[in-house]
This record gives structure tokens, C-alpha cells and sequence, in this order.
């Protein structure tokens, strides 16, 4: 049965309305979990204890703190009471305007990443486990048998250069709120992340053409469907087993264009306050912050996504494990795609936890040091590691 | 021409990575281990928890709060000669003088005041006292008042404060150190 409204067809409008909305959820509620493992981590990794006052009292004289959490519930109450305070003069628009430049490419560059497999929902309700769910089975089995979707909001052809062009706009978030503010150490923060940004997002790139030329694809649906394929029979060909040297040149420019230890430059609180922010305080402030603990996440993302294989799980094909020694388990469709939503979690899991692990690991570069290692080390790399993969490819290997 | 003498440093430390990977290997360590004590109830900080734990560790030689000592009649064993108020470098210790009761004493303290807002903790007047009425437990903490004023410690306080730890600690004497 084809619903349709004004030509849009309502299933598919309402799938993908879900699909996009579970990712902006998915997406905030991982900001809130870095905002809380920043205190939380450094905390456990640092002999400390950390956040746990904050709490909300509950009968019996108990309190509910879990471990912290309540803290950032504590943040969002005291930003939204506090004064907002802006500079005397200053560039309205502009000053307003920056906010959303740093907020919004990471959650919108989201949206072409795959989070799973083909969901068929017809079949997906069909396992015992799921028997319980009402209404909806019946509704997918009888009027939607062959319904099939993908869990990505945006299936685009050029879904990688849509990132980089996308991830691109936020160095105006920097630029913009360090200028708008009139403020000399804002400036300057403005200045360090343009300069450190756009070097950085040279190696980036480069270090991705790499990855390109082997999956001879732009569409991230098709590089990680390539990369669930197996070499030699029995290793994935994940990003970081293809192209090792990509990986270290795309993780270190990635922090960098986080602006995270050990790249903070533009924000680098011991020498000029706070960067480009110094002049937002109450909630623009913590929307500042909250937008890189966002970037953090999708930072993580990018390289699941582009270097272990995003969502897929080894010897995991649509209807079963297929293990290299010709064993086979067979799993239902429900179960894969758990499985893949499991795995991708994991793998983002496991990346923000080592950035964050990262930044409570390392002391700052200075300034030079930062240039140097951005056009005198990572960019050289990036086009040998680039040189050698062309000379493979071309040779017909891979 | 150099001015600093830098030591060269080799490839491996400027690629930075070798150095990157060890130095969050060890914070990962740290990391893991604290995990696991605090996913298996245990604490997994060396801290404290301030006001619910306390320290029990404190070095027997910690400069604390003053106690003025008992006589056995309960009366200060200063003599209010006001050496402790000479020597004090921050003039925290106010004292008045009184005839003593007892003939064999010639002068007690009417009032003996210590600001112990303004003490910085030398000792000195510990050190100066030529009868050793006044010393210092090694108890710091709870030194707290809600105005300065109840931070000014008078001759009662001073002689009645009981710390609530071991006599060994409280007295600045442990038998097995
Ligand atoms: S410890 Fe030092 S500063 Fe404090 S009362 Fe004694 S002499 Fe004065
Ligand atoms: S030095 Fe000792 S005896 Fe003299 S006034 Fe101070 S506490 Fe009393």
C-alpha cells in the first residue's frame, strides 16, 4: 500500500523522519556522555574522583548523583539562569551568527553516515524477541511486505566530499566569533584556529584520496559495504588494514581540526583565556563547548566509519556469519541489524573514549611546532602514502 | 648562531607518535585500573572524599591547632609570659595578664587569644614557650568559621578541644615511629 501525501510518499517520510531524528538524538545524547566523561574520565585517569556532588535529593534522605551525571543537568540549569553578557561593542549578527556555524556542520555532516545495514521492518518484527511490540508487525507484514530501508538519513552519491565540504563551514564558527567579539585575545584565537584548521584539513583530505582511489568510490554507503569485504579470505578490508599510514594522518589532523589537546591552540586557556569564545558567556558559552564535545563524537564517527569498516561486523553478511574456515551461523534479520547498530556503537564508543583518553594525555604543541608537524610532516606523508597507493592500485593490486 | 642548547632530537620523538602512543598508555593503565576498583566498590582515587572521610594519616609532625596544656587542677600551665605573643610573626596571640591563685605561680592569662585566621603556622611560639603550655595537634581540618570573629580562639577553646583520633595521633607521639 502507497500512502501519499502532496506526492511525498507518508511511510518513507515518516522512516526517514525517525531515522534523522533518532540521529540528532543520538548525537546530542553522545554530547552530554563526553561532556560528562571529560569531568569523569580525567577524573579516573587521573587517580581522582571527580564530579559527584551535584544530585537531586530523593526520599529517605538518598541522593541521586549517578556518578556525575547530574552535573551536566546542574551546567544547563546555572547557563540558562546566568547572566547573558556580551561585549560593549561588538557585531551583533556576526557575534550570534557563530554560535550555529560551530554547532551545526557536526550534526549535519551525520547525516550521510550509514548506522546499519538494509532494515527490512517486515521481517525485522518477525523474531520472537521482538513478538511483544504491538500493532506494529501486523502493520509492516500485511501492507508493507517488500519495504526495505537504509539506516542513513541522506544516501548521497558524493556523501564524503559532503562531509569535508560540510566540516569545512565550522573554521567560520571560530573565525566569526573571534572577530564579531572585538576582543584582542579572541582575535587571536580566531587567527590560530584559521590558520590551524585549513593546514590541517589539507592532510586531512589527502590522507582520504587514498581510500578513494581503493574503493573507487565518494558514496560512504559504498565504502562500507567495500569494506566488509574480506582480503585474502579472512581480513576485512578496513580502512586501517589498507591504508595504515592514512589512519595516523587522519586521526592527528581530525583532533587537530577538533581543536583538542594536543592542538587547543585556539582556545589554549593558559595563554589567551579562552580563544575565540572568551567573549560568550551563560549558554552561547555552553554551546560552544557542547559543539566540540559533538565534534569529538563525530570525529569518532569519521574514523569508524572510514578506517574500521562503520557499521559492519567481520564475516557478518545479511543472514548469517560466515567464518573464513567455511563454518556458517545463521542469524536472523532482526539480530544483524542489531548487531550492526552494536557494533557501530561500539566502534564510536571506543574512538571517543580514546580522544578524550588523548586529550588528558598530552600537554599542548606550541604555535611553530603545530605549522611544522602540519606542512612539514603530515602533508609530505599524506602524498607518499597517496604516491604509494596509486602505484599499487595502478599495478592491479588490492 | 644557537643561542639555547637544545638537545638534537632523533625522528622517532619529532614524528611525536612513539611518544604520543606511550604517553596514553600509561594514563590508559591508570585509567583501567581505577575502573576496576570502582566497578568492584572499591575507591578507585588516592583523594579523599572530604567531608565524609577524613585523613587518618596525618604526619604526627603536622603544625595543627594549639592547645594550651592542663595543669592537673585543670588550670593552664602558661605562666603568661608572653613570649609566644613576642615572637609570632603575624601578632595573632593577644594576652592578659592576672595574678595567679595559686602562691607558688606568680601570673596566669586572663585572656589568651590566638586569630587563628591570621596564624601561619610556624610554631614559633611553641617553640619559644619556656614552660611548654602551648602546642600544636597535628589536626588541621575543620578549622572553619562562618565570620572571622569565631575564628579568634579564646583560653576556653584552647584548653578544652578533644580531636576525635588516637591518642597517638592527637599527641603528636607514636611509639612505634
Ligand atoms: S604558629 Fe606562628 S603565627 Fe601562629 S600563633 Fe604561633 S607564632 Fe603566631
Ligand atoms: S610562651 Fe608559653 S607560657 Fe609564655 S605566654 Fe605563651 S603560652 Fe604562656
Amino acid at each position: 500500500m502507497e500512502a501519499n501525501f502532496l506526492g511525498i510518499n507518508v511511510v518513507k517520510f515518516w522512516t526517514y523522519f525517525i531515522l534523522a531524528g533518532g540521529i540528532f538524538a543520538f548525537m546530542f545524547l553522545m554530547g552530554a556522555v563526553m561532556s560528562w566523561s571529560e569531568r569523569k574520565q580525567s577524573a579516573v585517569l587521573q587517580d581522582r574522583i571527580g564530579a559527584n556532588r551535584a544530585s537531586i535529593p530523593l526520599p529517605f534522605g538518598k541522593k541521586l548523583a549517578m556518578w556525575g551525571f547530574i552535573n551536566n543537568l546542574a551546567d544547563a540549569i546555572k547557563c540558562l539562569i546566568k547572566e547573558d553578557f556580551k561585549p560593549g561593542v561588538y557585531d551583533k549578527l556576526m557575534y550570534n551568527l557563530a554560535i550555529f556555524f560551530a554547532f551545526v556542520p557536526a550534526v549535519l555532516a551525520v547525516a550521510v553516515v550509514p548506522f546499519a545495514g538494509v532494515l527490512k521492518p517486515a521481517e525485522f518484527f518477525n523474531v520472537s524477541y521482538l513478538k511483544w511490540i504491538p500493532y506494529l508487525p501486523e502493520y509492516f507484514a500485511k501492507n508493507l511486505p517488500n519495504f526495505s530501508f537504509r539506516l542513513q538519513v541522506a544516501d548521497l552519491n558524493v556523501g564524503l566530499l559532503f562531509i569535508f565540504a560540510v566540516g569545512g563551514v565550522s573554521v567560520f564558527g571560530a573565525i566569526l566569533a573571534g572577530w564579531s567579539s572585538n576582543n584582542k585575545f579572541s582575535m587571536m584565537g580566531a587567527l590560530r584556529s584559521a590558520s590551524q584548521m585549513i593546514s590541517y584539513e589539507v592532510s586531512m583530505g589527502l590522507s582520504l584520496v587514498g581510500i578513494i582511489f581503493i574503493f573507487q568510490t565518494v558514496n560512504i554507503w559504498d565504502l562500507v559495504q567495500a569494506q566488509s569485504e574480506l582480503a585474502w579470505g579472512w581480513l576485512p578490508k578496513w580502512g586501517i588494514f589498507v591504508q595504515p599510514l592514512a589512519f595516523f594522518i587522519f586521526l592527528a589532523a581530525a583532533v587537530a581540526e577538533n581543536k583538542r589537546v594536543p592542538f587547543d591552540l585556539p582556545e589554549a586557556e593558559s595563554e589567551i583565556i579562552s580563544g575565540y569564545f572568551t567573549e560568550y558567556s551563560a549558554f552561547k558559552m555552553l554551546l560552544f563547548m557542547f559543539a566540540e564535545f559533538i565534534e569529538i563524537v563525530f570525529v569518532a564517527i569519521m574514523i569508524a566509519t572510514f578506517f574500521f569498516g562503520g557499521y559492519t561486523v567481520p564475516y557478518l553478511l545479511a543472514d548469517g556469519f560466515y567464518f573464513p574456515g567455511g563454518s556458517y551461523v545463521h542469524l536472523s534479520h532482526a539480530t544483524v541489524v542489531i548487531l550492526q547498530v552494536l557494533s557501530f556503537q561500539v566502534k564510536v564508543f571506543f574512538f571517543a573514549w580514546f580522544l578524550q583518553q588523548m586529550r588528558w594525555s598530552l600537554p599542548r604543541f606550541r604555535y611553530d611546532q603545530l605549522m611544522q608537524l602540519g606542512w612539514r610532516i603530515l602533508l609530505p606523508l599524506a602524498i607518499v602514502n597517496l604516491i604509494i597507493t596509486i602505484i599499487i592500485v595502478a599495478l592491479g593490486g588490492l | 648562531m644557537e643561542y639555547v642548547d637544545r638537545k638534537k632530537r632523533g625522528l622517532t620523538i619529532q614524528v611525536y607518535y612513539r611518544e604520543i602512543f606511550r604517553g596514553v598508555w600509561i594514563t590508559t593503565k591508570h585509567f583501567f585500573r581505577n575502573l576496576w576498583k570502582w566497578l568492584t566498590f572499591r575507591k578507585g582515587g588516592v583523594v579523599i572524599l572530604y567531608p565524609e572521610e577524613t585523613r587518618p594519616d596525618m604526619s604526627p609532625n603536622n603544625r595543627g591547632r594549639h592547645v594550651l596544656v592542663q595543669r592537673s587542677n585543670g588550670q593552664p600551665r602558661c605562666v603568661a609570659c608572653k613570649m609566644c605573643a613576642t615572637i609570632c610573626p603575624a601578632l595573632c596571640i593577644t594576652i592578659e595578664a592576672e595574678e595567679s591563685e595559686d602562691p607558688n605561680i606568680q601570673r596566669r592569662p586572663r585572656v589568651f587569644e590566638i586569630d587563628v585566621s591570621h596564624c601561619i603556622f610556624c610554631g614559633f611560639c611553641v617553640e619559644a614557650c619556656p614552660v611548654d603550655a602551648i602546642r600544636m595537634l597535628p589536626q588541621t581540618n575543620e578549622l572553619v568559621g562562618y565570620n572571622r570573629f569565631r575564628m579568634i580562639y579564646d583560653k576556653e577553646k584552647l584548653l578544652t578541644w578533644h580531636p576525635t583520633v588516637s591518642d597517638d595521633v592527637v599527641y603528636g607521639y607514636n611509639p612505634k615511629a
